[in-house]
């Protein structure tokens, strides 16, 4: 048990059963006679109401109850799930969620209203909440006599007849005689059955009702009377009334109408195999993700222990420790991509988000949009797909207000009216790809162009490719639209996506075409706590070179000094690359190798070669991120600790592309 | 003598504020959450208790008290369901597919306590 707060379990919880809701609501708007989302919306709603009042969220519990009785009319086919209820219930699911999380701050008018349109949608005034019965107060002492007989399958079905008589002692003196005279012959003895009654004479300060409260399980399949004695003050014996909320058996419930089968689970038990997402796997548990954080730290350590321990006994002869170290290493491996495993999340659970974001978004523009998805099944590390929200976000917004055209324009340019936006994610190696891509008007090349020599950020009339014009719009301040909507263009802009992506060593391409819309894909590491490199040698130092970026290792012919005068350039198969001598970068006096190499990264379309002395060797590292004091050296994005012991520093790849480029834009302008 | 229950709820935090009220009271208490699971573990092990909740997904509380009262080994074994005000339809047909008693929700922890008291004694 992680915490022994049930609140804080119980808000976990209601955040997940929200989100489930939010995605049934989202799915029964599409298809309103699916019977599925409505069951799983109707359980959700039960779920957060008879838990929310048993942890204290009493007005969470009381507004949810309405929002329940209306879902569960829907199930019973007496209401139904029209555009307007769904919207209801959206507003209604929000308003829940602050009840839960910030009682304080709720909008109990807001509450109000949208109980007041469930009311008029559901054509009904909602009942309110139910209270519990208080207990009526205690008269004088008492004596009763109880009679009693259990119904004959009583026993079988648990009742046990000793409590029952013990709860009667425990009210006060009582006598008890058994009554046998029901009891039949041996050979028609059946044990499972109860044949015996009882009789009591109970002198007890209690009143009626809590007698009768003994019996509160058994009472309509029970024989039972209760009887005044000696009542100190007479009171005529009144028949026995339902004291609890037992259904009156006197007034039949009324039949239900026609309806479909209201017990789901039992139709889905032969309905093969289900469709849509999977059913949470029962033996399950919830761990908080500093835990995991905590463990992926170790996890860490343990594989930088080992590798050291793998140097130190590098040169030893000693079999025996050889084989145990073998054994460290395929159990820490093991534990390493467990850990990783464990840390993994479906991208649906930052996909399904959106579709509410998609939703709103297209009423507040006015604009038909539909939503498609693909790869949610793709798994990220937790940590990436939290980080992902935002800039995300950001993009879909975008595509919404500036990359679809409103219908009217759509319909001219010979397109169906309604826009689509498809989201997918799929593996590409240790990469997922995430897309986002519209049918919308497409980059207007011409005005990003002109607004970026306005800011003197490409020299006027500069040859650029599609790829490197559409980079321009991560730029800070870089925004094409003419009209600040309530959308976009304020808040974050695309150069904040940009900087989370290049954050979590993600790479961002934009494609574009005209009048056929626009592609984003964000390139990212499956995890951000180990990364694939390639280990190079500097002067004495050694650095690391992420292998996401890395294109070929080529060695650096000598005579390039003399050929471009001085001019750090080299011809790859005819395309002319720039590289950087890491050695002045980093202000290496040592001498250089007499043959150097050269690394060829790539980011974007951008590609840059890195001159190092030697490449010794793919290597799996553990990132440690750099100290607050280090965290804005230029260049690099972490470090790693390496078998020895010593520290190997991680290039930042898009910073390096980025200073290449710089170089490269010199050399055009000289 | 410690006696066991089987507490199933699809909620998470009912199953962990029914197992810390009960286990403090010195009742051995197993978790399950929802009806398949619970009858998997009901037939590989013995309570002398099942409390469960009616709406849960994969399969219901009728449906697990039905299958449950099908085992020989639970005769007699109490089964104590969770209810609404609002249920008494399903309070019926939890009563005519074999359950012992019920809790309506919401309960106070001495509530509950005090319903286990008196079906399984202390």
């Amino acid at each position: 048990m992680s915490s022994a707060d049930p609140g804080q379990v119980f808000r976990e919880e209601a955040a997940e059963l929200l989100a489930d809701l939010e995605t049934a609501l989202l799915q029964l708007e599409q298809n309103p006679d699916d019977r599925e989302p409505l069951d799983t919306a109707f359980r959700a709603l039960h779920t957060i109401k008879g838990s929310g009042s048993m942890f204290g969220f009493e007005a969470a519990a009381s507004f949810t109850h309405h929002l329940e009785s209306a879902f569960d009319r829907m199930r019973k086919g007496e209401l139904t799930a029209t555009p307007a209820m769904i919207g209801i219930a959206l507003a209604a699911k929000d308003h829940i969620r602050i009840l839960i999380d910030d009682p304080a701050n709720a909008d109990t008018a807001a509450g109000e209203r949208i109980l007041a349109r469930l009311a008029e949608q559901s054509g009904s005034a909602t009942m309110p909440a139910p209270h519990r019965q208080e207990p009526d107060d205690a008269d004088d002492r008492a004596t009763w006599r109880v009679r009693f007989k259990l119904a004959p399958d009583a026993l079988e079905r648990g009742t046990n007849p000793l409590l029952l008589l013990d709860e009667l002692r425990g009210l006060g003196d009582a006598e008890i005689v058994a009554v046998t005279d029901d009891v039949p012959p041996l050979e028609e003895l059946e044990p499972t059955r109860c044949h015996i009654a009882w009789d009591v004479l109970l002198t007890t300060t209690s009143p009626r009702s809590t007698i009768e409260d003994v019996f509160i399980f058994v009472i309509d399949e029970t024989e039972l009377t209760i009887e005044p004695v000696l009542a100190s003050s007479p009171t005529p014996a009144p028949a026995p009334t339902m004291v609890c909320d037992l259904p009156d058996p006197s007034v039949p419930t009324p039949p239900d109408p026609v309806q479909p089968v209201t017990q789901p689970p039992q139709s889905k038990a032969d309905a093969g195999p289900e469709k849509g997402k999977a059913q949470p796997v029962a033996n399950s548990i919830r761990v908080p993700a500093e835990r995991l954080d905590d463990l992926m730290d170790q996890v860490g350590e343990l594989v930088i222990a080992h590798a050291r321990l793998k140097q130190l006994i590098s040169d030893s002869v000693d079999l025996q420790i050889k084989s145990v170290t073998e054994e460290i290493e395929r159990l820490s491996n093991g534990l390493r991509d467990i850990t990783m495993g464990i840390r993994m999340v479906p991208v649906e659970t930052l996909f399904g988000r959106f579709r509410r974001l998609v939703r709103d978004l297209s009423q507040e523009l006015g604009k038909d949009v539909l939503l498609t998805m693909s790869g949610e099944e793709t798994e990220l590390d937790k940590t990436m797909i939290e980080r992902l929200n935002d800039p995300l976000v950001h993009i879909i917004r975008n595509s919404l207000d500036h990359g679809l055209e409103p219908a009217a324009d759509r319909l001219a340019a010979g397109k169906p009216r309604q826009g689509r936006i498809h989201l997918s994610a799929r593996h590409a190696g240790t990469r997922v790809l995430m897309t986002i891509r519209d049918d919308g008007r497409g980059l207007d090349r011409d005005r990003i162009r002109a607004k970026a020599e306005e800011q003197d950020l490409i020299p006027p009339g500069a040859k650029l490719s599609d790829a490197e014009l559409f980079q321009l719009i991560f730029h800070p301040g870089f925004s094409t639209a003419r009209t600040l909507t309530s959308v976009s263009g304020r808040g974050i802009g695309m150069d904040v996506v940009k900087r989370t992506v290049d954050g979590l060593r993600g790479t961002i391409e934009v494609s574009s075409t005209a009048g056929g819309g626009t592609e984003i894909t964000l390139g990212l590491p499956l995890t951000l706590a180990i990364i694939d490199g390639l280990l190079v040698r500097v002067g004495q130092g050694r650095y690391v070179i992420p292998l996401f970026a890395v294109e070929e290792c080529v060695e650096l012919p000598p005579d390039v000094e003399r050929r471009h005068a001085g001019r750090n350039f080299l011809n790859i198969r005819g395309a002319l690359v720039p590289f950087l001598r890491l050695r002045d970068s980093f202000n290496v006096r040592h001498p250089p190798d007499p043959y150097q190499k050269i690394v060829i990264i790539s980011s974007g379309d951008k590609r840059v070669g890195l001159v190092v002395d030697q490449v010794l060797g793919d290597h799996q590292t553990v990132i440690k991120s750099m100290s607050k004091l280090h965290a804005d050296v230029a260049n690099f994005s972490g470090a790693t600790i390496l078998g020895d012991g010593s520290v190997a520093l991680i290039l930042d790849i898009a910073q390096i592309v980025a200073a290449g480029q710089i170089q490269e834009q010199r050399r055009e302008a000289s | 003598m410690t006696k066991s229950i089987l507490a199933v709820d699809d909620s998470a935090s009912m199953r962990q504020m029914v197992k810390l009220t009960l286990s403090s009271a010195g009742y051995q208490v197993m978790e399950a959450a929802d009806g398949r699971d619970a009858l998997s573990k009901a037939k590989s092990g013995s309570f002398n208790m099942v409390l469960t909740d009616l709406n849960m997904p994969n399969m219901d509380g009728l449906t697990l008290i039905r299958e449950l009262r099908t085992l020989p080994a639970y005769r007699g074994v109490p089964i104590v369901f969770l209810t609404t005000e609002s249920d008494a339809g399903k309070k019926a047909e939890a009563k005519a597919a074999g359950a012992t008693a019920w809790i309506v929700k919401p309960f106070q922890q001495d509530q509950l306590l005090g319903v286990v008291r008196k079906i399984v004694g202390a």
